[in-house]
């Protein structure tokens, strides 16, 4: 039922911001940069954009190839495409690498005009109601005013829900995936995990390994490593690895070391994403996901966050997703009911996990298909 | 538009709020929407029905009725619809008190046992009855709590739900038959009722 159309090959560029950027934390960001790619046609009226917003380990590259000798697409082809639920045909989709990322946009990478050094661990702490307000100048940039629909999963529901309700004129449609309205203690102890194996890697060198030449790749792994396992669910790993062997056996007589498929696996993703991933960044974004908490500014009444909602809301979540569980969809789900907004809410049977929102899944894509449909552009 | 529903739809208020129990496809909703001007929400718990009302632009909760409606608050709806749905409930009664919570009015359909044909099914051959509106065995069956207009009626009363109106469906040639004797000649029963105690 979902046509494999592709977006084709795709170039990403940057936009420069001269304005400065008042953040959360206080500090003032002077200047920035921001990595976006751009599928499909803006129309005349500008009434047909959406913005993707990205989660952890994301960034601007959601659909198509860079080039022909890609092996893989973008992170999300899977929905943004002609004749895809995010259908290109119909929608001018903008998708950028946000702040604080490590893939092109300015972040600790990139090199603080006072010192002329990278920022490293002393870029800003950039938090979800920060990428908000820069995505907004981009939009003005980009001549849009307001958004068709702003969607995301994961972190990127967080920032599709802190759209709709700071911005509620400007969002017609919001879509939020695998969400919360803020994380519960347990999530953020998983992600001050992943955090401590970074800060105790002796090339972390408090943060300006740059400077060092060094990269604290195997913090980095380890915390990918914890990271992408409770992304899983336990019968998703069994389905996928159970208990086989990628070296080795159990023969008697035979003291070849053993490897199963599933630590292999985690190694491959851990070490995969060390090289790519900045370490830096990896601190910031966790921060953003544990600091998020769309009910602080009206005294924790999250029916309250609501109320300003204009946007056509849906909300979906994955039944095996145990760090963003169903149950806290259905705190977003059920508020929007309660300030008497429009919402459709559906809990996906799978065993994806917290992942699924980036997995083939029939009635996920096809009931993302149908309400997609009926976005007004 | 199945029978019951056209009954429905003279019940339902211009412009109201109208939250449908078991919306199935959301056809029904989508037809108020048209013909009422109503702004209509569904709970369904089938993903393939969701899909289908997502393609009408009807909004849906994904929830089990069966596991309480908690998350709806009070006298949020002007009408509460349950459909050919409360036989299939594992605890009819605690939702026939949620629908008169959530909504100022609440209309309920079900099959109703009573009708002769049933009773002819048990008190004659014996069995349970099957026909083309309950098509199924016992031992295979959605429908797992059955009961007469008087049953209904008397659970009503037990629950201090006002009936406002009723109307009853039956065969075409058993119309004014089931006008005076509603729980011998109605196939279907229409129920329009409130609480009492708000």
């Amino acid at each position: 039922m979902i046509e494999s159309g592709s977006v084709g090959i795709v170039t990403p560029f940057t936009e420069s911001f001269a304005e400065p950027l008042a953040l959360v934390c206080g500090r003032v960001l002077s200047g920035y940069e921001l990595v976006v790619e751009t599928y499909g046609e803006l129309n005349a009226a500008g009434t047909n954009a959406i913005l993707i917003c990205h989660a952890l380990s994301g960034n601007h590259h959601a659909a198509g190839f860079h080039s022909t000798e890609d092996q893989k697409p973008g992170w999300w082809d899977l929905l943004i495409g002609p004749g895809k639920p995010i259908d290109t045909d119909r929608f001018f989709v903008v998708s950028l690498n946000n702040l604080g990322g490590c893939d092109g946009s300015t972040g600790p990478r990139s090199i603080n005009p006072e010192t002329g050094m990278p920022w490293g661990p002393d870029f800003p702490a950039v938090q979800v109601a920060d990428w908000v307000e820069s995505q907004r100048r981009l939009g003005e940039r980009l001549g849009i005013n307001r958004w068709a629909a702003v969607i995301g999963g994961s972190l990127g529901g967080m920032q599709a829900l802190q759209w709709a309700v700071k911005h509620p004129e400007e969002v017609a449609n919001c879509v939020m995936l695998a969400c919360a309205p803020k994380l519960t203690a347990q999530n953020i102890a998983f992600n001050e995990i992943a955090r401590h194996a970074i800060l105790t890697d002796p090339e972390w060198h408090e943060g300006h390994y740059a400077l060092e030449q060094k990269v604290p790749t195997r913090g980095l792994a380890l915390a990918r490593m914890v990271g992408h396992l409770t992304y899983m669910s336990a019968d998703g790993m069994s389905d996928k690895f159970g208990r086989e062997l990628r070296e080795g056996s159990f023969t008697p007589n035979n003291e070849e070391e053993v490897v199963f498929q599933v630590e292999s696996y985690l190694r491959y993703q851990g070490s995969q994403f060390s090289t790519r991933f900045d370490a830096n960044t990896y601190v910031l974004m966790t921060r953003a996901l544990d600091y998020f908490d769309i009910a602080a500014d009206y005294n924790g009444d999250l029916t309250q966050a609501m109320s300003a909602i204009q946007a056509r809301c849906l909300v979906v979540s994955y039944s095996s997703d145990w760090r963003f569980a169903p149950a806290r969809s259905r705190e977003i789900s059920d508020a929007l009911l309660k300030a008497g907004k429009k919402v459709t809410y559906a809990e996906i049977a799978t065993e994806g996990g917290h992942d699924a929102f980036l997995l083939d899944d029939a009635h996920y894509l096809n009931l993302m298909d149908a309400w997609m449909r009926q976005v007004e552009v | 538009m199945r029978y019951d529903l056209t009954h429905i739809v003279s019940w339902v208020a211009h412009n109201s709020r109208v939250l449908d129990l078991g919306c199935g496809d959301g056809m029904f909703l989508s037809a108020l929407e048209k013909e009422r001007g109503v702004r209509g929400l569904g709970i369904e718990l089938d993903p393939e029905n969701l899909i289908a009302a997502a393609r009408l632009n009807i909004d849906v909760i994904q929830q089990d009725i069966d596991q309480g409606l908690d998350n709806f608050p009070d006298k949020s709806f002007d009408t509460v619809v349950m459909a050919q749905a409360l036989q299939v409930l594992h605890r009819p009664h605690r939702v026939l008190n949620d629908m008169v919570r959530i909504g100022r009015e609440a209309i309920v359909t079900f099959p109703n046992f009573g009708h002769w044909r049933c009773r002819v099914y048990l008190g004659v051959m014996g069995r349970m009855p099957v026909s083309r509106v309950l098509p199924y065995s016992w031992y295979d069956t959605p429908n797992i709590h059955f009961c007469t207009l008087k049953d209904f009626e008397a659970l009503c009363d037990e629950l201090n739900i006002e009936i406002i109106a009723r109307d009853f469906i039956a065969a075409e040639s058993q119309g004014i038959l089931a006008r005076w004797l509603p729980n011998l000649f109605g196939v279907t029963a229409v129920y329009r009722i409130r609480s009492r105690t708000t």
